[in-house]
């Protein structure tokens, strides 16, 4: 193969190549970020916050169910972010971090839509209300999945970049109207339902461990891709002179 | 002019070719040769702007051709492997969107003409699916005499089955083009009796 | 470059009344779709009367997608969607000219059938107007989303279950204001804000549409 300078100019390895080592250091720090902060927010969450007035003990599924929905629907608006700058600027790894924040964005919805049933079942006496958050987080589920099932569909990874980068920005355009006509429609088929963020007077500890939580799901997300996108990288590049030198001292150092 | 420097193909995760430059001057004939599943295709497709190149950039009269797209496809005539033919559309049908879809007029008279020229008389009004293949390639060629002003012609294997006396044709076709100050740049297996003979640009060289 | 958008536009038209029976079977679905309700839910005219806008929007919107992958198919296969790309007009025009085709060989005949069926299912015949108006405003805006989502999912395989994800959700606001038109007008509450929205919706997607399904074209042959 080539040589690395070649390589460089010639296939722009450069970001992949120097974002890879970077990666592997910083995601440990972050993974360890998020299981601090996820024990200090659930044991701020589960023991130190009071019992709720109307609801008693199941409201505290919001420690989880809120971070959970604010991360999958700004995570879908970073992906919608990478799309742009890679389709703009030209940039691979940008294409790669939209993919590897998909599933996990995917992941932050599907937990959202539980946990909101979870919490509907004793609230509202059904596992499942068309309520217009949970419908808007349903669409949202889909959108995720389109991204990803178009994202793996298609062989070439150029035009899998690319494709996937277009129907996130339409979907990043439709995610507002979409929440608006869910809205306008819930309005109008039925009545106010009892709504998260209505829970009256929230206490001072309630607030800081739903803001710990959602910390800890941010330093979650950036580990999580930036493994993902680490594997993504050696999968694409495993024909270029850096991965092949990557793996082998990987593989020596699982022997030492 | 067009200006071809350092391009790179790559086809799914494989590169196909690297390093790949030439230069095309009024008046010039091309062959890009090669063996099969080098990237002749793939190279006539990164010059015409249709794919998009690893690495590397064509130039059109000095200008970066994805820089101002509009003004080199003007210039640019392109007949591909497929024959974009309708099977449902006559010939004259065929040729005449064709022509209006790439902007250049579509006049019914000079399209029948051309088609007359190239030796569909017959075939004008029947349906694109009763014609044989090479009938097929003849209607998607019949362009080449309404495009003349059209400074350069990439073809995609054009000859292919074509019968002798249609090879000799559009051999001398090419042969006025370049004549009259055109370039054209082609890929093709089999001889065809040009008036000079053409560059050749062997884009194995450029294999990786 | 009027002349582009034209004969992209006559051509498909052609081609539409060349192979008309595609349509025909559009439309047949449309009809079959919208008989199987009365044999779900049962024949009560009050209970179908009440189900009626969103029955014929859901069946209206799935003949418009089912038809969607033929925008692209054949011209992505037998070589025209390059000459196309290669033209030296705006892509995004004759993208109109195709989409706008598509509309009236699919989607007005849909519009056009939509009334009687209306009467099948005993919807109020003063929500007729409202009915035909807002699919009329509507389809186009599926038509102009949709051939992003079949430009993106070109020649891949299992094509048409991919286009249906990725463009179903997208649809999502579009059936709810067109079936809320419908029901606002039925129950008397007046249509005209629904019919706004559409009409705005429509607007947007006729400025964005076209440039999004360009530059998915120019992705999906590359």
């Amino acid at each position: 193969m080539n040589s690395p300078e070649r390589s460089r100019s010639l296939f722009r390895f450069a970001a992949p190549h120097n974002f890879y080592p970077l990666a592997g250091r910083l995601a440990p720090w972050f993974a360890t970020a998020a299981l601090v902060l996820t024990v200090a927010g659930l044991w701020l969450g589960f023991f130190v916050a009071p019992t709720d007035a109307t609801q008693g003990e199941v409201y505290r599924v919001i420690f989880i169910h809120v971070p959970a929905a604010w991360m999958s629907m700004f995570v879908y608006l970073v992906m919608a972010f990478w799309s742009a700058v890679g389709l703009v600027m030209n940039t691979r790894l940008s294409f790669i971090m939209s993919q590897a924040l998909a599933p996990t964005g995917a992941m932050f919805c599907f937990v959202a839509l539980w946990t909101g049933a979870l919490w509907g079942k004793p609230t509202w006496g059904a596992y499942w209300v068309w309520d217009a958050r949970l419908t808007s987080q349903l669409l949202l589920l889909f959108l995720y999945f389109g991204f990803i099932a178009l994202t793996r569909a298609i062989e070439d990874p150029r035009r899998a970049d690319r494709a996937g980068a277009i129907i996130a920005l339409v979907g990043a355009v439709n995610v507002p109207i979409i929440y608006f006509s869910v809205q306008w429609w819930n309005t109008l088929h039925q009545g106010a339902s009892v709504s998260l963020n209505k829970a009256p007077s929230m206490a001072t500890t309630m607030l800081l461990g739903m803001l710990v939580m959602a910390i800890a799901a941010w330093m979650y997300t950036i580990a999580v891709v930036l493994w993902r996108a680490r594997s993504m990288i050696l999968e694409r590049e495993r024909h270029t002179e850096w991965v092949g030198a990557v793996l082998e001292r990987e593989a020596q150092g699982g022997r030492a | 002019m067009l200006e071809v420097d350092d391009l790179a193909c790559l086809k799914g995760d494989r590169l196909l070719f690297r390093g790949l430059a030439f230069r095309l001057q009024a008046g010039e004939l091309l062959r890009v040769a090669g063996p099969n599943g080098v990237g002749k295709t793939s190279l006539l497709r990164l010059v015409t702007g249709l794919a998009l190149a690893e690495a590397g950039e064509v130039r059109w009269q000095g200008c970066p051709i994805r820089r101002d797209r509009e003004a080199f496809h003007r210039e640019l005539l392109y007949l591909g492997h497929a024959p974009s033919i309708n099977d449902l559309l006559s010939p004259l049908e065929n040729l005449r969107f064709a022509c209006a879809a790439a902007g250049d007029g579509s006049d019914e008279e000079a399209c029948t003409q051309a088609l007359v020229r190239i030796g569909l008389a017959n075939q004008l009004d029947l349906p694109a699916r009763v014609l044989s293949q090479g009938q097929r390639r003849r209607v998607g060629l019949a362009r080449l005499f309404l495009s003349a002003r059209r400074a350069l012609w990439v073809l995609d294997e054009p000859f292919t089955a074509l019968d002798v006396k249609a090879v000799a044709d559009l051999a001398q076709a090419l042969s006025d083009h370049c004549a009259g100050g055109g370039m054209v740049m082609l890929t093709t297996h089999q001889d065809a009796p040009f008036a000079v003979a053409p560059r050749v640009l062997d884009v194995g060289a450029y294999a990786c | 470059m009027l002349s582009t958008f034209l004969a992209v536009l006559r051509r498909d038209l052609l081609l539409a009344w060349r192979g008309r029976a595609d349509v025909l079977v559009t439309l047949a679905f449309f009809v079959i779709v919208v008989c199987l309700f009365p044999f779900g839910v049962g024949a009560e005219p009050n209970q179908l009367r009440a189900i009626a806008p969103g029955v014929l929007w859901v069946a209206a919107l799935l003949a418009c997608l089912l038809s969607l992958h033929r925008l692209f198919a054949q011209d992505h296969a037998d070589g025209t969607l390059e000459q196309l790309l290669l033209s030296s007009e705006p892509a995004a025009l004759w993208v109109a000219a195709k989409v706008l085709a598509f509309w009236l060989s699919t989607g007005l005949p849909v519009v056009a059938v939509a009334p009687g069926l209306a009467l099948l299912l005993d919807l109020e015949q003063g929500a007729l107007p409202v009915l035909v108006l807002s699919l009329a405003l509507g389809t186009p805006i599926l038509g102009l989303l949709g051939a992003v989502g079949a430009a993106l999912t070109l020649g891949l395989r299992g094509g048409g279950m991919l286009l249906a994800l990725l463009v179903l959700p997208l649809f999502v606001p579009v059936l709810i204001f067109g079936a809320g038109a419908v029901e606002a007008e039925a129950s008397g509450t007046g249509a005209a804000a629904h019919l706004l929205l559409l009409g705005g919706g429509l607007a947007g997607a006729l400025a964005l549409a076209p440039w999004a399904c360009a530059a998915a074209l120019r992705i999906s042959t590359d």
